[in-house]
């Protein structure tokens, strides 16, 4: 590892650099910087045919006139690059537009620790490690007979944050991530994934043969015709279900903007359902603050299908006339906070009961290519992938191929009549998302495809 | 710069590579964004680093670094050489490249206005300006009018003798208006959902004129609040080119990626329907009508430059002609597999990635005989359908489904009322073949957009595609409003 990840020392260069700002005559600055240790090996027709490292920091400084606020970043973090970014930042603010509604950077809070959030294990992987749980994935596709696909990646990372009011917060957290495809012959698909803060926690064969045993049952699929049926959703699926929601809904922004579908106390799923963004879950990847040096909040999103909360950054929470959540994205953030940290609670039945409630329905393993049709409503249209199952009788009759659907998110939530007693870490569009599996009473499946 | 590149391809050789290549590269980026007025944000961004890419015993390893000293390119390039030896461990089919001459040159973007040298200022009360426009419509709830420009200074060396260097600006903006009521939200945007994008200077924001066309597109935006849903049914669509660029480019661009095609993205975005069977077998891919080129030098384009991140030079590489299937996006690693030599479609999102096989510009050739014009006023009874709002494709390319933000109704030749909600829905090869008219040489624009995504780690690409309209037969659309 070569990059320099060591808190203190990435806190002291933000430290550096707002008092450089602050010389120059910011009336408040703040500084992120962001150093990362990455390394991904990927993998192809059983083999390794992919393998990449990055060793790289950012240095982003929001630089504040008054009301006028200029960014800029960089990844030059040489006094020389240091000095180019305050006088960019510093320009910017200087010819920008005053903010009616600044309501300054926010103010220092205590911060605990997230707790199991960093790995000396995974920030010690190696390119052989990996190569090592790359072959035991190969290893499972070979033995059922089927061709590995996937990959196997490993990082570490420290988020600085300093401020001209106070704020000086650090942490460092590491992830890691394996997933794989695993192809059959005669159309054969499966997927399993898994995502620990210890890439120890990471059974690599495991996880191989997960997909290789689903491949080599989804061989041969047939056909059937589209439209309303009950459902299982896999984990893997229900993890778009809950990244859509956050994108469009949840956040603080999104209903400012008359975008979002979230109202206080409005029904959008069934009792069953309760969702929070929970960043201190060690299920999860933990986190301690935001990008703006905001301590994490456990926010009730949904509680029992009701509408609770939505998460806030300082600028959106000004706006309300309540606490930033410490929901921030780095500066400048057009697109508002984030619940980086979403997490269903679990119910009561096994995997077993889930399909068994099932008179006809269809078992689905995941989604590929989603993408909002109407987004305040919640629409959106994707494909099943990997692992497609007719139900009948509560057992699995055998493949059917993939499906387009067209379905809101929030009609799907209101359908979920059980909830799976286990639940799985997978990563989501931004962080860490913990889901369990579950099952919907409708899903409208709207056109079919080749395979 | 050679103090770099030697230094780093001297190590990884002294390593053991067969093989290597180094790219440095320093990016520039500007970003500016209008919430309604409010300056959201302006940022600047700037970037440099290196990436090192060997081959040893047949097997491919890669490290990059931000930090462009000659005692961290030999530490990169050793790391990179330990990681080949690691994917040799798993290793099936050693790599092997097909044969180029060693590139050599410089190439720049041309460009009237250097959008770096444009101040701040006049860039903001440009959109500023085009967003008031917007805002002056009753009815819109909130715009968003955005402005990015990116320049790459990239320096290729290779360890047979290649030296490039390169300079490539791209520059994109557009406005967006949305209108909300109950449920209800509707957005139009202009040029292009995402704003237009090319290869070019700060004359082609001026020429886009967001502020004259700002407010006709938010009219419209409030007027889908009340207009009727877009029913179900098979109805005969012309793509505005501003949904048909993208209809190329998730239909035929990715699927024409070779390294799909192999498998290497599978577990991610996916394969392709479009196997080397077909290619041999003459695959009818659509109608007569229909002509595909991956062009990277067509002028404009973001798919634009002189040589690919392989040090292959730019070219034109037939993919559809006349309907019928006829080649790839390809690598050198790729193509000798089905016996050709590098179409140059290898590109990489900065120093930090690997090149991929990616689009250049995917275009859709204008076909001599009518207008876009012409061809609605050839409809008796169809819509016209225009910018994306909404796009997803199955993971073999074939199962296609696509929302536009406004249909119009066609009647006896002429545009008439606005539907709301439209959605189109298709198989890939159906839908081409069903195309009975291309625009021409009057409507062709060249678009694109700087949101291709592709590849773990995650890569952002820039890709082009010049369109002109098109019709479309017997096609459904309606999904979900019935």
């Amino acid at each position: 590892m070569s990059v320099d990840i060591d808190p203190r020392r990435r806190l002291a260069l933000a430290e550096k650099v707002l008092l450089a700002a602050e010389k120059v005559g910011a009336t408040e600055a703040e500084v992120l910087v962001l150093a990362n240790d990455s390394a991904l090996t990927r993998f192809a027709n059983s083999e390794i045919h992919q393998n990449v490292a990055e060793t790289s920091a950012t240095v982003n400084l929001r630089f504040v006139l008054g009301r006028r606020v200029g960014v800029a970043t960089t990844g030059r973090t040489d006094d020389d690059g240091l000095v180019a970014l305050v006088e960019q930042a510093g320009s910017i603010a200087r010819v920008v537009e005053e903010l009616e509604d600044w309501s300054g950077l926010p103010e220092p809070q205590p911060i605990s620790e997230a707790a199991g959030a960093w790995s000396e294990a995974t920030a010690a992987a190696s390119p052989e490690s990996r190569a090592d749980g790359v072959r035991a994935v190969i290893a499972a596709a070979d033995a059922a007979g089927s061709v590995a696909y996937g990959s196997f990646s490993t990082g570490a990372e420290t988020i600085a944050v300093a401020n001209s009011k106070g704020i000086r917060a650090v942490q460092r957290q590491t992830s890691a991530q394996l997933l794989t495809v695993s192809m059959a012959p005669n159309g054969g698909t499966g997927y399993a994934e898994t995502v620990a803060v210890d890439v120890g926690r990471i059974d690599a064969a495991a996880i191989g043969r997960e997909a290789a045993e689903k491949a080599h049952a989804t061989q041969n699929p047939v056909a059937i015709d589209a439209g309303d049926w009950p459902v299982v959703l896999e984990e893997y699926a229900v993890v778009d279900v809950l990244d859509m929601l956050g994108y469009l809904g949840f956040s603080a922004l999104a209903v400012q903007e008359e975008r979002s579908f979230y109202e206080l106390g409005r029904r959008i799923g069934s009792d069953l359902v309760t969702m929070v963004d929970d960043p201190a879950d060690r299920n999860g990847l933990p986190m301690a603050f935001d990008f703006e040096g905001v301590p994490k909040e456990r926010i009730s999103l949904v509680d029992r299908g009701l509408c609770v909360d939505v998460v806030y950054d300082s600028q959106t929470a000004a706006r309300a006339g309540r606490r930033s959540t410490g929901h921030g994205l780095p500066a400048p953030n057009p697109y508002g906070p984030f619940p980086l940290h979403m997490v269903m609670s679990a119910g009561t039945s096994s995997r077993e009961e889930l399909i068994g409630g099932l008179e006809r329905g269809l078992l689905v393993t995941r989604f590929h290519y989603t993408n909002p049709v109407h987004p305040k409503l919640c629409v959106i249209t994707g494909m099943t992938r990997d692992g497609t199952f007719l139900v009948e009788d509560g057992k699995l009759v055998g493949p059917v191929r993939n499906l387009r659907y067209t379905m809101s998110y929030l009609d799907a939530l209101a359908g979920v009549s059980a909830v799976g007693s286990e639940r799985k870490t997978l990563k989501g569009f931004l962080g860490g998302v913990v889901v369990p599996a579950v099952r919907i009473d409708g899903w409208s499946f709207t056109g079919t495809t080749e395979h | 710069m050679r103090d770099i590149t030697d230094r780093a391809l001297d190590t990884a050789a002294s390593q053991g590579a067969s093989y290597a290549d180094v790219r440095v590269v320093r990016r520039l980026e500007e970003s500016i964004a209008i919430k309604s007025g409010r300056l959201e944000g302006v940022s600047s961004g700037e970037s440099e680093g290196f990436g090192v890419r060997v081959l040893v015993d047949g097997a491919w390893g890669f490290a990059s670094s931000n930090w462009v000293t000659p005692a961290e390119a030999d530490r990169v390039a050793a790391e990179a050489t330990r990681i080949a030896r690691a994917s040799a461990t798993a290793l099936r089919n050693r790599v092997a490249l097909d044969s180029r001459p060693p590139a050599l040159g410089h190439y720049e973007t041309p460009l009237d206005v250097d959008p770096f040298t444009v101040p701040f200022e006049t860039k903001i009360a440009d959109l500023l300006a085009a967003d008031e426009a917007a805002n002056q419509v009753k009815g819109i709830v909130y715009t968003e009018t955005t402005y990015g420009a990116q320049r790459e200074w990239k320096t290729f060396a290779a360890s047979d003798g290649s030296f490039t260097e390169q300079v490539i600006t791209h520059v994109g903006a557009g406005i967006e208006s949305n209108a909300a009521k109950g449920d209800e939200q509707q957005r139009r945007s202009y040029p292009d959902a995402g704003g237009g994008w090319q290869a070019a200077g700060y004359e082609y924001i001026r020429g886009l004129d967001l502020k004259g066309a700002a407010g006709a597109r938010a009219e419209e935006a409030v007027e889908l609040l009340t207009a009727p849903l877009c029913p179900p049914g098979r109805r005969t669509i012309v793509l505005d080119p501003s949904q048909l660029y993208l209809q190329v480019h998730e239909s035929c661009g990715h699927p024409t990626e070779l390294d799909r095609v192999f498998g290497t993205e599978a577990s991610y975005a996916g394969t392709s329907f479009m196997t080397t069977d077909l290619l041999e077998s003459g695959f009818r891919y659509g109608s007569d009508l229909i002509t595909i080129v991956a062009d990277a030098t067509a002028p404009g384009g973001m798919g634009t430059f002189g040589w690919d991140d392989e040090g292959v030079a730019a070219q034109a590489v037939p993919l559809v002609q006349n309907g019928i299937f006829v080649g790839y996006l390809s690598s050198r690693e790729t193509a000798p597999r089905i016996g050709r030599q590098s179409g140059g479609a290898m590109r990489a999102d900065g120093w930090n990635r690997i090149p991929l096989i990616r689009m250049t510009n995917i275009n859709l050739l204008p076909v001599p005989g009518m207008s876009l014009d012409e061809i609605v006023a050839d409809t008796d009874d169809g819509l016209y359908l225009s910018s994306n709002r909404s796009w997803s494709i199955d993971d073999r390319r074939l199962n296609f489904q696509f929302a536009t933000e406004v249909a119009y109704e066609i009647k006896g030749g002429q545009k008439g009322r606005l539907l709301r909600n439209p959605t189109y829905t298709g198989i890939t090869y159906e839908f081409w073949r069903s195309c009975d008219a291309v625009g021409d040489e009057r409507g062709y624009v060249m678009l694109g957009t700087p949101n291709c995504g592709k590849g773990e780690p995650s890569q952002t690409g820039h890709v082009g595609h010049a369109v002109p309209g098109a019709r479309f037969t017997d096609v459904q659309v309606g999904v979900g409003n019935g």
